[in-house]
This record gives structure tokens, C-alpha cells and sequence, in this order.
């Protein structure tokens, strides 16, 4: 099928298999390595992505799905020169060893603050079930994401 | 030491984070080769059974599939056994037997999810629907699954009478039966270690290429230890010499253990990139991860301490039963061995200890080293055992501890278990603990929770691990087939910038930020000046990888060691130079000065000079500025310290909630701060998910029940608090940074704390792992 999309402001005319999931798609066919696939039941996020400026897991929508879309995916949020708040708050609270999962978390930790008022410890705790961390023990993560509603 | 700028002791931001925040990491899966093959593993449906036949003809008409091979294939083509690489003796002197383990199954298949071939095609879909059309014909056997009865089930392998690999002990038995004969106490738990399942966040995958021009086989994957996995896959399971096989471990996901080991699928891999003259590409799918990554832990212990009536230990016996699974997985035999029961002493001056440790093969999927390795399975012994004791004597937990601390003064101490304590302080860390957790409110905190209708209780662990693993001529005396030494080059660059290659390997562990800072701090050169090269067995010479808290122990030393001789290089240089000898040259700050005169170079000056050799003579001085170093330790490292939680349990559904943890944690000098709290975070994240969450579980089949993340509970970020973090300091003794490390010491400690906390709020004895609401619950019940 033929979907068109639009992922990091640019815009993609894609002929993919209706099978075919928007992590698949931004990973394999965009060449978007940054969203990462961790498991296949969408339980950890490592592959959340904003679809129409909130958090999807990439991995549980179709392609299809995402006709019309306008997608951001971790390399669309700031660059190396000019880091987003959430992106600058990881790396000042050391929020990240490994990174596999930081760009999912980083993404839906953005959109967190973007529809949360009132954002304390326990509401981002709860607030970033959906996203798995293995080696940080969520402690810096918590404290990065309360750090960045504060510059967001 | 620098607490602020970016030397030793800095809490410098890490120099990795700039691409792993804007999604330009680099991980095995992100790594394609032209023209690549997809691969898709078949793997056994029953967890004991014999291969009838493998019929693979429709798998082989579907559009797009390239090839589908067996174990058969691989046998016919010479590939070997996966091997363990520690021998371990029983107590009869005997070798521990270790049944073949041929990488994709040959005759019979021995766990759920054990791989038996492996289908290659254009695509990934194209694989699956292939591995979907192998017809393969199973006679399933009656499974040994439960570990304490797996000596009366069915005999798995031939030559392994009782479903046994080994037996083995360590210690005084008649010293310590005599300790037991006089004591006024025993104290006594039957404890289960629950099976635990690593899930680095990144699932294994691996890229393999053959370059049939060079006869060169690239191997990318997510290891742990990339120079292992080369001399394994070379020297043992003969895919190809050292010589023209290169394994790169790129950015890797966390690995915790679990990704040290050679597993069957990279085997594969490589093999068929080589047979089909194309590169081949796999990634597993979280399920194959639950499945067939080693798992962790899953003893089964009966331990007793002795006491005299004064709280005073006397002895301590402890008899385990080690799951292995089902294979030997590569470095299995030592975790509940040399890292188990060698630390039985925990901080304590227990003078007589004995223990037993049979390990048992099942039908389940292989145990070995997850982080902490042994060390939090001895630590749960010992320090459940004392907290149990405490109890029964009616003494305070911290008073129990501190009356039998080795103290300071009694370093170097001789433990009656194997092991040489260099330093340490344990009473420093227990009582800053105390001090973060408001001891002294406990009481009234828990009148305040028990007034709500709710329980709270506290619980101590003071550990001890042996660290920096290393020493190579202790572990090669033990059984080791490896050396456990570690590699550095630090080679200068003609403009002064510096580029380091360790042997070490970092997944998550910073170590382009710490071994710059310690490079960098040595020199007097800029941070941003030092880059460090890790994982690709072409930059490297050789190493062995990051696991057992070692790399800045060893391989930090290794970088002094290799610094060392540039400085020395360095000093000849300006000798020359100044046309004086290099024994009046000072080396500070960067500056390379005479010591009688104000003339002085500077770091890149002398770096320019070493390649610039307009003069030199050159049968005495070499040009260039670049040296390796191989460093292996004369011990362990003992980092210790003492974790406090507190936990309160709703009264209504048995939920369990840490309100408090403290951990105080004795790593030794310290090189970045932040990075080791980062560290003691995530350790005490996981011993926290052992205790309340996580557990690996079979059903009596064989079948994995917890194979998903809706079956297996990992621990996420409203499943714990935020952590109190502290750290006292007695240097190690032994190596030029008098650092310990710290990987695994939240992982190690944090397990009994829990617990101990868990039974103090309930009032019982014991509970099984993890205290699940369920579970503390139903004690809720029985306790009231």
C-alpha cells in the first residue's frame, strides 16, 4: 500500500506492506535508527515516537495507520548543537547508561510534560510506566524529567 | 584529586550521551551490510525431547528463503561444542562432566527454546514464513525441571549420573561441626534464590560477514567481551582462526551479564555468512530473549549460623543446590562456586566455614553469571542468616553486625573461605547509614504506620563482594581456561590529542568518560583531548571484556600502567632535548620541566618531537609516543558497605512500598561520582526486582511461564523510590588508582534489605521470593 507521511518535517511517499509497522518503516526504510525495537508485546517503549505531536509506541502501529501523519522521532526533537530541554536534562542528570531505552523515554517524557500540570516525582513515576529501564534504576530519569518541566 | 574540572574524582557529564540523546548510537541492529541475509532460529517447542527428523524441503519452496540448516550441518562442517571455560573439581577430586553442547541441536533438544536450526532469507519475513514451514518431528521425553529433586528424575546425558556436574566444597567441615557442637544458638533458613532473567534492554543480535577477497570473517555483536567471543569461536568451535576473524561489540544495549557469554546464535551466524559467502543478519525478539539469553541465580540453600549466646558468630555451614540448566554456559561452573561460596565470610570474623554446592543440570534454560554473579546469592545467605539471628537473640540488627565486623585494624584478613581482604571500614559505612535512614525514628515510624492499619519494617545487609576479577594466576589455579589480566595502548598522537584502546568494554558503564578522565588527569591534557576506543578485536590487542566490576580495577590500571611509560618516553624525549639526563626532568600538569633550570615542554610538544625525530639517536631512542600495557593484580577487590531499606506494607492488600533505602557503599577512590551513583542505582534497582517482582518461572513441563513482559515483572519506575546514595572510602591497597569498583554492589546488597525489611514488618521468619502482594498477603493472613 501507499502511505505518505510526514517524519522530522520532511515527507515520505512510501509503497509498504500493509503488514508493514511505523517502527519498520522509520528504522528500515528511513534509515531512523534511533527508535529502537526492545520487545515484541509493546511493554518496554523503547520505540515511542510522537505521531500528531503525542506519544505512540511505533511498534504497535501499522504503517497504514500513520497515513498523513506527522511523525518526530528522537532525531527530530534537536541536535548535537541544539538540544532539546529533555535531551540536555538526560545527559546533565546522568538519566542514561546504555541508551538503548532513552529515546523512546525521552520522547514520551516530553509528551508527559507537554499534557501534565502539576508534574511531581510520584505523577512522572506513574507517568513513565509504560517505558522499561534496565540500568538506571529510574532515579536520575525521574529527577532529569522534573528537571526539564522546569525549562520546557 | 579534582572534585570540580574533569580529572579523577569529577562528576564529569559523559562524553557518550551526545549520540545516544539524539538517537546516533550505534547498536547491532542499526548495522546493515549490503546485500545482508535474514536469519530466523528454529527452536525447540518441548523442553526434552529426541529430533526424529527435521524436514526442511517446503521451507525451502518458499519464495525468498535461502537456506535452512541443522545442527547436522554444522557438525558435518567441524563446528564444535560450546565450551565452558572454568573447570571445577568435586570433592573427590573429580572433573565436574560437562555434557556436549553443540551450538543448534543435534539428536536431542534439552530446554524450551534451545535453537535447532536456522533458516536464512532475502527478508525477515521471508525467514519467518520459512522457519513456519520446517516440519520437524519431536518424541518428547519426561522433563527434569525442579532443581532440589533433579538427581531422582530422568537422566539427561549419558555420561552425567545423577543429573550431577558437580560436587563440590569449601571450607573446614570438622572445624566447622565442631563450631556448631559448642555453640549456644543456631540460627537456621531454608532459602530459595529465585531464577531471574536478565533483560538487558537491547535484545542479542548479531551481523556476520565474509569477505571471500581476504578470507576474513567480521563478526558484529552484542558482547560483553568481543576478544572472548573470537578466541571461543576460533580456538573451540573452529569457525575460523584468530587471524582472519574480527569481532566488534558496537554500542551495546546493557548487558548484566548476560551478554558475556558465546551463545549459539552468533555461532550460527557467522557460520552460515561464511557458507553462503553473504552477510547474515539476526536480532532477537524479546521472546527468544526470555527463552535463551542465560538466565540468573536459582538456588536452592539450606543455612545455619552458629552463635555464641552473646551474639558472637561461631560457624557457619551452608549446603546449595545450583541450578545449571540445561548446557554448561561459558563460565556457569564458577558463579556458585569461587563467587559464591569464597564469600561466605561476608564483613564477619566468622571463624569456621563449611560449604557444599552440588550443581544440577535441568530442562530449563542455562544459568550463569548475572550481575552480581554469586556475590548477592552469598550475600542473601549470609545476611538473611544474621538478621534471622539477631531476631532470635533479641539484638539489635546493626549490634549484631558491629560486634563481629572485621575491623580495621585486622587487614590484610585471612578469611576461612579462600579470600585475603585487603582493606575496608565496615562500620564507617553501617554508621553513616544509620545515620541517612533516622535509625533512631524508626519506632516511631512504625507505630505512626501500624496506627493506619499498615506494617512497616526495616532491613540491614552488609555485603562484601570480590571484585576486579583478575587475578589471572589465582583464577588459573582455580580452574579458569582464561587470563584475567587487562589490556591498554595509549597512543599519542603527533598533535597531542591521545587515543585510548582498552580491552575493556562499556555498555552503559561510561567508560569513554572515566578511562578519558583518568588519562587525561595523568597527562594534564584536556578531556576532550583523550578519545577511547573500545569493543573491535582489530584496534584492540587483546582483553577480556567488562563484567565482575572490573574494568576500572584492572583495565584502569592497565591505562596507569600504559600512561606510565609514556610519561617515562616522554621524559627521554626532553632529555634529549635539553641535552640532559632524564632523571632531572620532572613530568607535572601536563609539563615536561628540568628540574634545575626553568626550561620545560609541553605535553603536545614533546608529543610533536617523538614524531618529528630530527635528531634523535636512534639506537637509543625510539620515535614515537605510543606503549601498551598489560596489567593483572595480585587480588581481588573487595568493595563493601551496608544497605538500609525500609518498607511499609498495606494492611489491606498486602502491597509492599519502599519508603526508605539507603546504601553506603565503600568503592574505594572514586573517578566520576555521578557515573557510580548511575551505577548503584540500577544494581539496587534489580536486587529490588528480585525481591518483590521478578521471577523465572517453568511449569512442570518445562514451559516457560514468565516468557513476556506481561508475564515476567520487571521493575518500573512507580515499582520503586528514589534512592539515598553515599559512599565511605578506604583505598584498595593493591592497584595505582586504590579504586574497587562498582557495578554490581547494588545488585549484591539491595536483595537481603529488602527482605529483611519485608520480615521484620510481617513478623516471620522467611518468605519466598519475590514478595509479591499475593504473597505478603496471604503471610498477612498467618502473621495475624
Amino acid at each position: 500500500m501507499e502511505v505518505t507521511l510526514k517524519v522530522n518535517g520532511t515527507s515520505h511517499s512510501l509503497d509498504v506492506p500493509d503488514n508493514a509497522l511505523l517502527v519498520e518503516v522509520l528504522r528500515e526504510r528511513l534509515g531512523l535508527t534511533g527508535t529502537h525495537v526492545g520487545c515484541d508485546t509493546s511493554q518496554c517503549g523503547a520505540c515511542v515516537v510522537h505521531m500528531d505531536g503525542h506519544a505512540v509506541k511505533s511498534c504497535t502501529v501499522l504503517a497504514g495507520q500513520a497515513n498523513g501523519a506527522d511523525v518526530t522521532t528522537i532525531e527530530g526533537i534537536g541536535t548535537a548543537d541544539a538540544l532539546h530541554p529533555m535531551q540536555e536534562a538526560f545527559r546533565d542528570c546522568h538519566a542514561l547508561q546504555c541508551g538503548f531505552c532513552t529515546p523512546g523515554m525521552i520522547m514520551a517524557a516530553i509528551d508527559l510534560v507537554q499534557t501534565s500540570e502539576d508534574l511531581d516525582e510520584q505523577a512522572v513515576r506513574d507517568g513513565l510506566e509504560g517505558n522499561l529501564c534496565r540500568c538506571t534504576g529510574y532515579h536520575n530519569i525521574v529527577r532529569a524529567v522534573l528537571a526539564a518541566r522546569d525549562n520546557m | 584529586m579534582a572534585e570540580t574540572g574533569t580529572g579523577i574524582g569529577a562528576a564529569v557529564k559523559r562524553k557518550e550521551d551526545a549520540r545516544f540523546i539524539t538517537g546516533a548510537g550505534r547498536y547491532t541492529d542499526d548495522i546493515d551490510q549490503s546485500g545482508q541475509a535474514y536469519a530466523v532460529f528454529l527452536r525447540s517447542p518441548h523442553a526434552r525431547a529426541t529430533i526424529g527428523g527435521i524436514d526442511t524441503s517446503a521451507a525451502l519452496q518458499v519464495p525468498g528463503v535461502v537456506a535452512v540448516y541443522t545442527g547436522a550441518d554444522l557438525a558435518a562442517d567441524g563446528i564444535g561444542d560450546l565450551p565452558c571455560g572454568w573447570l571445577v573439581k568435586s570433592k573427590d577430586g573429580s572433573d565436574m562432566i560437562q555434557p556436549p553442547h553443540p551450538p543448534l541441536a543435534v539428536e536431542r533438544v534439552n530446554y524450551v527454546g534451545e535453537p535447532y536450526g536456522i533458516v536464512i532469507a532475502d527478508s525477515l519475513q521471508a525467514a519467518r514464513d520459512g522457519a513456519e514451514a520446517v516440519a520437524a518431528d519431536f518424541d518428547a521425553l519426561p522433563a527434569v525441571v525442579d532443581v532440589a529433586t533433579a538427581d531422582q528424575g530422568d537422566q539427561l546425558y549419558e555420561t552425567v549420573p545423577n543429573n550431577q556436574c558437580y560436587d563440590w566444597e569449601l571450607g573446614d567441615k570438622a572445624a566447622t561441626d565442631a563450631a556448631f557442637a559448642n555453640a549456644d544458638h543456631v540460627a537456621s533458613l531454608d532459602i530459595v534464590n529465585n531464577r531471574l532473567i536478565p533483560n538487558a534492554m537491547e535484545p542479542r543480535a548479531a551481523v556476520g560477514d565474509y569477505d571471500a577477497a581476504s578470507g576474513v570473517y567480521t563478526l558484529y555483536t552484542t558482547s560483553q567481551n568481543p576478544h572472548l567471543e573470537r578466541l571461543v569461536l576460533a580456538a573451540f568451535v573452529q569457525v575460523a582462526p584468530e587471524s582472519r576473524l574480527r569481532v566488534v561489540s558496537p554500542d551495546v544495549g546493557g548487558g548484566f551479564g548476560s551478554k558475556i557469554f558465546v551463545y549459539a546464535e552468533e555461532t550460527a551466524v557467522i557460520w552460515a555468512a561464511g557458507k553462503l559467502r553473504r552477510p547474515v543478519k539476526w536480532r532477537a525478539d524479546r521472546s527468544e530473549s526470555f527463552l535463551a539469553d542465560v538466565h540468573g541465580r536459582d538456588h536452592v540453600t539450606k543455612a545455619e549460623l552458629a552463635l555464641a549466646g552473646d551474639g558472637t558468630f561461631l560457624g557457619l555451614r551452608v549446603k546449595t543446590i545450583a541450578n545449571m540448566g540445561a548446557y554448561l554456559s561459558t563460565f556457569a561452573s564458577s558463579v556458585p562456586t569461587y563467587l559464591y561460596g569464597t564469600l561466605m565470610a561476608g564483613q564477619y570474623k566468622t571463624p569456621a566455614i563449611y560449604v557444599e554446592v552440588r550443581a544440577m543440570f535441568t530442562n530449563t534454560a542455562p544459568v550463569d553469571a548475572y550481575r552480581g554473579a554469586g556475590r548477592p546469592e552469598a550475600t542473601y545467605v549470609v545476611e538473611r542468616l544474621v538478621e534471622t539471628a539477631a531476631r532470635e537473640l533479641s539484638m539489635d540488627p546493626a549490634e549484631i553486625r558491629r560486634r563481629n565486623f572485621i575491623q580495621p585494624e585486622d587487614f590484610p584478613y585471612a578469611t576461612p573461605v579462600a579470600l585475603t581482604y585487603d582493606t575496608g571500614d565496615y562500620e564507617a559505612s553501617l554508621d553513616k547509614a544509620l545515620q541517612h535512614i533516622d535509625y533512631q525514628g524508626f519506632a516511631a515510624r512504625r507505630a505512626a504506620s501500624e496506627a493506619n492499619g499498615n506494617r512497616r519494617g526495616i532491613g540491614f545487609s552488609s555485603y562484601i563482594e570480590a571484585c576486579g576479577l583478575a587475578p589471572s594466576q589465582v583464577a588459573l589455579s582455580l580452574g579458569a581456561g582464561v587470563g584475567l589480566f587487562e589490556s591498554a595502548e595509549v597512543r599519542v598522537n603527533v598533535t597531542g590529542s591521545v587515543t585510548v584502546i582498552t580491552g575493556s568494554h562499556s555498555h552503559g558503564q561510561g567508560h569513554e568518560t572515566t578511562f578519558a578522565q583518568v588519562v587525561s588527569d595523568r597527562l594534564g591534557i584536556p578531556l576532550d583531548d583523550v578519545e577511547v576506543v573500545h569493543g573491535d578485536t582489530a584496534r584492540s590487542d587483546y582483553g577480556l571484556g567488562t563484567y565482575g566490576s572490573r574494568s576500572i580495577a584492572v583495565g584502569g590500571s592497565a591505562l596507569i600502567r600504559a600512561t606510565d611509560k609514556i610519561i617515562a618516553k616522554g621524559k627521554k624525549i626532553v632529555a634529549h632535548n635539553f641535552e640532559t639526563t632524564e632523571d632531572s626532568i620532572d613530568f607535572t600538569d601536563g609539563i615536561f620541566a628540568e628540574r634545575e633550570s626553568n626550561r620545560s615542554m609541553a605535553f603536545a610538544e614533546v608529543a610533536f618531537a617523538a614524531y618529528v625525530p630530527a635528531n634523535f639517536p636512534l639506537d637509543e631512542l625510539e620515535p614515537g609516543l605510543s606503549e601498551k600495557a598489560f596489567y593483572d593484580p595480585g587480588n581481588f577487590t573487595y568493595p563493601a558497605g551496608t544497605h538500609i531499606c525500609e518498607v511499609e506494607i498495606d494492611g489491606e492488600t498486602g502491597v509492599s512500598t519502599i519508603v526508605a533505602f539507603v546504601a553506603v557503599d565503600d568503592f574505594g577512590n572514586v573517578i566520576n561520582p555521578m557515573i557510580v551513583e548511575g551505577q548503584v542505582h540500577g544494581g539496587l534497582c534489580q536486587g529490588i526486582g528480585q525481591a518483590l517482582l521478578e521471577h523465572g518461572v517453568y511449569d512442570d513441563a518445562g514451559q516457560l511461564v514468565t516468557g513476556s513482559y506481561m508475564d515476567y515483572c520487571m521493575p518500573r519506575a512507580d515499582d520503586v523510590p528514589s534512592f539515598t546514595v553515599d559512599t565511605t572510602v578506604t583505598p584498595c591497597t593493591h592497584n595505582p588508582l586504590g579504586v574497587k569498583g562498582c557495578g554490581e554492589a547494588g545488585a549484591i546488597g539491595a536483595t537481603a534489605a529488602v527482605m529483611n525489611a519485608v520480615t521484620d514488618a510481617l513478623g516471620v521468619k522467611s518468605l519466598p521470593m519475590p514478595a509479591t502482594p499475593e504473597t505478603v498477603w496471604k503471610a498477612l493472613g498467618s502473621a495475624a
